[in-house]
Order: structure tokens, then C-alpha cells, then sequence
């Protein structure tokens, strides 16, 4: 077997009982939450009847006891089916299917975006190595790391909707414009300006400082010395041998953050009212709906999984020293 | 003589010609952008009561009465309607010629089906509503015909789009009503057809061609959107996204500057049928707080004036009886009052034998909040203040709300809670529930939480319930707030001001005690 697939096949065996594992732990937090999703819907009806709880809890199988309701759950979930959202009364894979695309297409754009901004700073405070460049950059990575997204996001919206009128305040775009084509594609653009920007600064700053550690890393090394010694220009060492080398630890990064690209979103999406998966689960914690967060819960860890396992394969193909631990 | 009558005339001419002048002509057409948090879990408020279910749904259907800021009923699905002598038959005249938007004829059947099928038996508060509701009779398909065991004098109040709608009989009967697919795209007779629900971003209604008032709604569209972030709100307003919201949808410390732009109308009318109330419960099974003396101390040393005007910024009224003063036909200020006076109430609980120790504490108590935002906490915070200066040491507890219904009305494990009720527009149907010890119902929520037993109380209640003599009722109801107000088994604060923040640009959107669980047929934006 080429090694290749014989290390993909190893993590994927290693990845069921993890998968298995994460859902019954992820079942079993969930109900040791007060209240339960009865509660909820009688509290915000303002009332109601002991019968009428009951009747719901029936409905919901939460009269069922906890194991019964954990295996039913296992089994569902073995089916590939994720049950159903006794509040949005529909299914939860349904839910999730309507909401992934917007967090995905945010966080792909806040991804992209604090990426090769974050290798371009990095890489500028790395070559002006405590001159002036790279203060301002290593000071303003510090200051995007360190502010509150929901506070960036709110002072951009004051800026750039409330005060100068240029982009829309939230939502993903106009309601009830009924746009089309181009158009349409133009107004979600619009509207996804901020929302990125905002998600983006977070990432940004932890790219710049990464890229830059990373930077100044490689150019200790000989092989960088002997560059030198050639008679390469400065750019040319920094952009053709840094840089490339340089790299790697950004990929190892941007894998690990698959994980919080569903996670990671809440805030923003809150705050721009973006109608994504991060605020379906938000809400879903609130309103104990616990078979839509298990559902949410069980896609981002495979999702998680999913990215380690790409990680570790393109980290065997990038060094062929890597094995399968 | 004659030239002050000349003046005064002119003077009213130009008064004359002034009003003339603003109320203008309606103008058709348009979109409004209404905001709304949270989003509703379903659109049909039929059996659900939910706050945010009601904005959207009494848009696209109806009830069969609607009511002035008096709660005094007028015309809706019903046209006239009569109350038998002995109290215990109503008929109702319905309107002719009014369609479902589906194409079907609106009849007494859909009446019946909707009384007996889903208020009575589903509706968490319709289930005592209709409780002596045994029949509704339907002799043409234009006159139903409720039968009671008992008067109900209440029910007539309680017939509005929100608290009892009427869902269509052809798409409902026979099916599961709870999960059925029209809850999520509903079919009413209302102003407004329902067009497009995108989940966690808006609702679209489009103006109903064949509306029974003819030449109504004026709109073309509504938009109803979803924003969770308080200060997104207020941000949406200012930049024109949203036109209006009703229920506070901006933080009370954003509404001086919004209303500073002169773009808008805070409007605290429209909330009159819900008549929400404030207020703190004591748990009577601690051993502290069965002393009805400590509960009078505690009453001694809250400042609601303070609470009032500095953690609400002024949108609430210091409550006095139960039941609020909104609800003028019953409200009643002649009740024991508890003015602020720390030394009585330090004198009141040395008397109980709770005295001050040492570390000049006298004993500890927790206090659970009902988490609906900042100021619900700070409205805690600032109690713990207040009672720390008579010696009582007060933690406050803070939990999602699932977590406080669950402490407070199923394991009953709190000592002092601030809570918060629609009162309604009658005390059988709002406040009864707190007070009956028919209704200390373990995991029901907004039941009697506090454990409070009272024969006398329990008598008037139930006197309330079915007294048809008015002013009979409104003693045995005057006689409830003062007992109440004796006993003390629950401290009314204040009575909440919700606003509704809105457009100057939009027009006539605040017209009866429904507010914005009115139709919205009447409302028209200025171009």
C-alpha cells in the first residue's frame, strides 16, 4: 500500500471512535443544562398548562430516561440522520444545510482575507526587523488581537453605514429588493464587507505575528547564509527562499482553523444579524434545542477531523520524514 | 365684546386650518422594514403566545374583535356581537364576504374550530380563558353562538388577533395542529399575505388585494427582520434599514440620542392590552420570608422611584396595586403602600427577631433574575444595594432563562426573584395566576411561584371569575389588590413602558391599545 493512503486509512480508523466519542460526550453536557426545550417554549408563551408541558415533553421524547434518549440518538445519528428540530419543526439536517453556506462563504472571505494580509505584514516586519515598519505592524497585530470583534464590528458599522452611508448595516443583503444575476452578487458583496473585515482583523493579526516569527526562523538558517553569499539581492533571498520556507507553519495554522470557522462566527454573525450556522447554534443553546446544537456539534469536530487528517497529508507529502505516529 | 368674539374666531379658524393641514390624505404603496428579536419560533399565535410570534402573525391573520386604547372592543371578523342577560351565551355576527388567502369563504365553522379545537384545548393561557366554554353553536355560516357553563366576563377581552386567533378550519382539522405546516407560512383573512421565510434573516408579507376593508392596507410590503445585537438595531435604525420596532428594540440608553436626531417617534403607547408588570416574588417557603413582617422591610427599603428613573431611564411607573393602573376599570390606589422608610424597616425585621449580628448582617438571601438583558441585572444589582442597608445580605444568582424557569417554577430553589407579567387586559386572565393557590403548579412557568395560600383570596378569585354585575366584580377585584397589597406575597415594582421607536416618516402605526400586535392595515409610509 503506498504510504500515502496507508496513513489516510490509519487516521480515518482512529477517527471513528473520536467521532463516536465526541457525540456521546456532547450529548451528555448538553443535558446537564438546566430546563429543557419544554421549559423554553412554555416560558416564552408566558404560560401555560402542567398537561400541556407534559404533552410537549412526550412530543420531544424528553420523557423518555437519558439512555433511551442517548441511544436513540446514537442510532439516528448512525443512520446519518441528525433527528429533528421540535422548535423550527424542521429537520436538522435541513437547518444546517440552509445556514452553512452563509458561515461558509463569510468565513472563507475572512480566511482568504487574513491570510495574504497577514503573510504580506508578516513578511514587511520581518525584512524591516526593528525599524519602523515592523513596530507599527507588530503594534497594530497586538491591538486587532486584542479588541473585542463585537466592538470592531460595531465601530465599523458606526463608520461605514451610520456615518458615511456606504454599506449596508447587516444581513447578508437588501430584503425585498428581489435583485438577480450580477446585481445580487454585487449586494452580497456589499453586504459582506464588514462582517469580514471585522472577522478578519482577529485572524489577521495572528497571521502577521506567525508569519513573522516564521520569517525570522528561516533566516537564521544556513541555507539563507549561503543565498546571501551567492550574491542574491535581499528581495530575492527574502521572496524566493524565506518566504516559500517560511510558509509552512501558516499551512498548519490555516488547517487548525477549519475548526473555529464554524465556532469562531457567532459574534460576527450576531452583531451583522448574518444569517449563518454560529448564531443557529447560539440560539439553539438558549432555547435547549438539543438535537440542532448536537447536530451543529457533531459537523464542526468532523469537520475538525476531517482538516487534521488533510493536515497530516499534505505535511507527509510536503516532508517525506513524517510517519505515521 | 363683539371684537374678542371676532378674535376667538379667528383664532379657531386658524386652529381649524392647522389641523387640517397635518392630518393628511394616506399615502398608498411603499415598504416597511420592521425589526423584531428574537425571531419567532413559529407564525401562527393561535396556540402559542409567545411576544414575537404576535408582531408578525396578527398581520396575516385575525381575531374576531379588536379593541380601542379604552380595551373597549371593536369590530373585527365579528361585526356586532351580544352578550345574553344571564352572562352565559354570546353571539357573534360575522363579517360577509371575507376570504382566507387561499380562496376560501371565512365562516362560523372556522369560529367554532378555532374556540374549541385550539384556544381551549391548546392556548396556554386560552385553556382558563375558554375553561367554561362548552359549545360554540353555528345556526348560519355567518353567526356563531359561544356557550358558557358559566359567565365568563373576561372573555370578551380576550378575543384579539393575538391572545385568540381564528386559523382556517380546511387546512387545520384533522391534522396534528401543532406541527402543522401552515405554521411556518400561514393562511389567514388579515391585511397581509404571507410570502417568504428565510430563517434567521426576515420575513416577507405582501398587501392583500382582496382585503375585506376596502382600499386597506395601505403598504405594498412588509419586511420583517431579524437582528439579535441590541446596538445593530439601533444602527439599522439610523441608517434608514429599519423603519420601526415595537417592544424596546434599542438599549434605553441610545433612545435620548436617537430621539436628539429629531427622525424619530418613541411612542410608549400600545401597550395597554398587555399592561406588563415588574416585580419581585418572595419564595413563602423560606423560613425569613414566611415573616410577613420581613416582607413588609424589604418593601420599606426599595426605592421604585429610583429604580424608575435611573436603571429604566425613566420608562416605568412606580407600581402601587397588582393590578396596573393602565387597566382603569379595575385598577384600584387604595391599597397599603410601603413608602421608603429604612428605619421602619430595620424596626420591622427586629421585631420578627431576624437581629443584626455582628458584621451588622441579619441574614442571606439569593436573588434569581429573570435574564432579559442588562437592565434586568442591574434592576438586581441595585436590590441587593437597597437590602443591604436594612442588614439583609442579598447574592444575586444570574442563569439563561431556561435555567431560571426551571429553578424557580420546577425545584422552587430561589428566595427572592425579580420576575416580570403581562397583566392583560383583565386581572382573571393575568394576574389571577400569581395569586390563586389553585395555580401553585410545580414546572408550570409564570405560575404562582412564591407558594402564596389564601382562603379570601382564593374566594375573590373565583368570584372574579364568573360575577357578571360589574360593579360586584370590580369590588371583589378592589378588595383582591387590597389583600394583596396586606399579605404581600409578591412585591409589585413598576409597571414596565415598552416603546415603540419609529420612523417619523411612518404613520399611524400606534392606534389602539394593541399597538404592534395590531393589523397594520392602517399603516402608511410618507414619501
Amino acid at each position: 500500500m503506498p504510504r500515502l493512503l496507508r496513513i489516510l486509512a490509519w487516521r480515518l480508523l482512529q477517527a471513528v471512535p473520536i467521532i463516536v466519542g465526541i457525540a456521546v460526550f456532547n450529548f451528555l453536557l448538553l443535558h446537564l443544562a438546566p430546563g429543557d426545550a419544554a421549559d423554553v417554549l412554555a416560558g416564552e408563551a408566558g404560560g401555560a398548562t402542567p398537561e400541556y408541558i407534559a404533552e410537549l415533553r412526550a412530543r420531544f421524547g424528553l420523557d423518555q430516561p437519558l439512555p433511551v434518549q442517548l441511544g436513540r440518538y446514537l442510532a439516528n445519528v448512525a443512520t446519518l440522520d441528525l433527528g429533528w428540530s421540535f422548535r423550527h419543526q424542521k429537520s436538522v439536517t435541513e437547518l444546517i444545510a440552509t445556514r452553512l453556506p452563509a458561515t461558509l462563504l463569510l468565513m472563507l472571505a475572512a480566511v482568504a482575507t487574513a491570510f495574504t494580509l497577514g503573510v504580506v505584514a508578516g513578511v514587511t516586519a520581518a525584512r524591516f526587523l526593528r525599524r519602523w515598519p515592523d513596530s507599527l505592524i507588530s503594534v497594530l497585530a497586538l491591538l486587532a488581537y486584542a479588541t473585542p470583534i463585537f466592538w470592531v464590528g460595531l465601530m465599523l458599522i458606526l463608520l461605514f453605514s451610520v456615518q458615511l452611508g456606504w454599506l449596508p448595516s447587516g444581513g447578508i443583503e437588501t430584503v425585498g429588493a428581489d435583485l438577480a444575476g450580477l446585481d445580487r452578487i454585487v449586494d452580497i458583496a456589499r453586504h459582506m464587507v464588514l462582517p469580514t473585515l471585522t472577522l478578519a482583523l482577529f485572524f489577521l493579526a495572528l497571521y502577521a505575528r506567525l508569519m513573522r516569527a516564521s520569517m525570522l526562523e528561516v533566516y537564521g538558517q544556513d541555507f539563507v547564509t549561503t543565498a546571501r553569499a551567492k550574491g542574491l539581492t535581499e528581495r530575492r533571498v527574502a521572496y524566493r527562499h524565506v518566504l516559500r520556507n517560511a510558509l509552512l507553519p501558516m499551512v498548519t495554522m490555516l488547517g487548525l482553523q477549519i475548526g473555529s470557522l464554524l465556532g469562531g462566527s457567532v459574534l460576527v454573525e450576531t452583531v451583522f444579524g448574518w444569517p449563518g450556522l454560529g448564531r443557529l447554534a447560539f440560539e439553539a443553546v438558549f432555547q435547549r434545542d438539543h438535537n440542532l446544537l448536537l447536530g451543529i456539534l457533531l459537523l464542526s469536530s468532523l469537520l475538525v477531523v476531517i482538516a487534521n487528517v488533510v493536515v497530516d497529508l499534505v505535511y507527509a507529502r510536503l516532508d517525506p520524514r513524517i510517519e505515521v505516529a | 365684546m363683539i371684537r374678542t368674539l371676532r378674535a376667538l374666531a379667528a383664532v379657531a379658524l386658524l386652529g381649524l386650518a392647522a389641523v387640517t393641514a397635518t392630518a393628511q390624505e394616506p399615502v398608498k404603496g411603499g415598504t416597511l422594514a420592521v425589526v423584531l428579536n428574537p425571531e419567532p419560533p413559529i407564525l401562527v399565535s393561535a396556540f402559542n403566545s409567545a411576544a414575537p410570534i404576535g408582531v408578525v402573525s396578527t398581520k396575516v391573520l385575525e381575531g374576531l374583535l379588536t379593541y380601542d386604547f379604552d380595551i373597549h372592543p371593536k369590530p373585527s371578523l365579528a361585526e356586532t356581537w351580544k352578550v345574553s342577560p344571564d352572562g352565559k351565551s354570546i353571539t357573534f355576527n360575522l363579517r360577509k364576504g371575507v376570504k382566507w388567502h387561499d380562496g376560501r369563504e371565512f365562516t362560523s365553522a372556522d369560529v367554532q374550530f378555532s374556540a374549541m379545537k385550539v384556544w381551549k384545548e391548546m392556548h396556554p393561557r386560552g385553556r382558563s380563558t375558554f375553561a367554561k366554554l362548552l359549545a360554540v353553536e353555528t345556526p348560519s355560516p355567518l353567526v356563531a353562538i359561544f356557550k358558557l357553563a358559566e359567565p365568563s366576563p373576561y372573555l370578551m377581552s380576550a378575543l384579539t388577533s393575538y391572545e385568540s386567533q381564528i386559523l382556517p378550519k380546511h387546512l387545520y382539522d384533522g391534522t396534528d395542529i401543532a406541527q402543522n405546516p401552515y405554521n411556518n407560512k400561514p393562511v389567514g383573512t388579515g391585511p397581509f399575505v404571507f410570502k417568504e421565510w428565510q430563517k434567521g434573516n426576515f420575513v416577507t408579507l405582501e398587501r392583500n388585494p382582496a382585503y375585506w376593508d376596502a382600499g386597506k392596507p395601505y403598504l405594498d410590503k412588509l419586511v420583517i427582520r431579524f437582528i439579535p445585537d441590541a446596538a445593530a438595531r439601533a444602527a439599522a435604525f439610523e441608517t434608514g434599514e429599519v423603519q420601526l420596532g415595537g417592544f424596546s428594540p434599542v438599549p434605553l440608553n441610545d433612545v435620548k440620542r436617537l430621539e436628539a436626531t429629531g427622525k424619530f417617534d418613541i411612542e410608549t403607547r400600545g401597550y395597554e392590552y398587555l399592561s406588563p408588570m415588574f416585580l419581585m416574588e418572595f419564595n413563602l417557603r423560606n423560613r425569613y420570608l414566611q415573616d410577613k413582617r420581613v416582607r413588609a422591610a424589604i418593601a420599606h427599603a426599595v426605592d421604585r422611584d429610583l429604580i424608575v428613573k435611573t436603571v429604566w431611564f425613566g420608562f416605568g411607573k412606580p407600581a402601587v396595586s397588582p393590578v396596573p393602573s393602565s387597566l382603569t376599570q379595575f385598577h384600584t390606589t387604595d391599597v397599603a403602600r410601603y413608602p421608603l422608610d429604612l428605619k421602619k424597616a430595620d424596626a420591622l425585621l427586629d421585631e420578627a427577631g431576624f437581629k443584626r449580628a455582628g458584621d451588622g448582617k441579619r441574614f442571606k438571601l439569593f436573588l434569581d433574575y429573570l435574564p432579559y438583558g442588562s437592565d434586568y441585572q442591574r434592576t438586581a444589582e441595585y436590590l441587593k444595594q437597597a437590602l443591604s442597608k436594612i442588614g439583609i445580605d442579598v447574592e444575586v444568582r444570574s442563569q439563561d432563562t431556561a435555567a431560571f424557569l426551571k429553578r424557580v417554577y420546577t425545584d422552587n430553589d430561589f428566595d427572592l426573584t425579580t420576575n416580570f407579567f403581562y397583566a392583560l387586559p383583565d386581572p382573571t386572565i393575568g394576574v389571577q395566576r400569581i395569586y390563586w393557590s389553585k395555580n401553585i403548579k410545580k414546572g408550570v412557568p409564570f405560575s404562582n411561584a412564591s407558594g402564596f395560600t389564601n382562603t379570601e383570596m382564593d374566594q375573590l378569585i373565583e368570584v372574579a371569575q364568573v360575577e357578571h354585575d360589574v360593579k360586584k366584580r370590580r369590588a371583589a377585584l378592589v378588595r383582591w389588590q387590597q389583600l394583596a397589597a396586606e399579605e404581600l406575597p409578591v412585591l409589585d415594582l413598576f409597571e414596565t413602558k415598552f416603546f415603540t421607536l419609529a420612523s417619523k416618516r411612518v404613520q399611524n402605526h400606534t392606534v389602539s391599545a394593541e399597538g404592534v400586535y395590531s393589523s397594520f392595515a392602517q399603516v402608511w409610509v410618507k414619501k
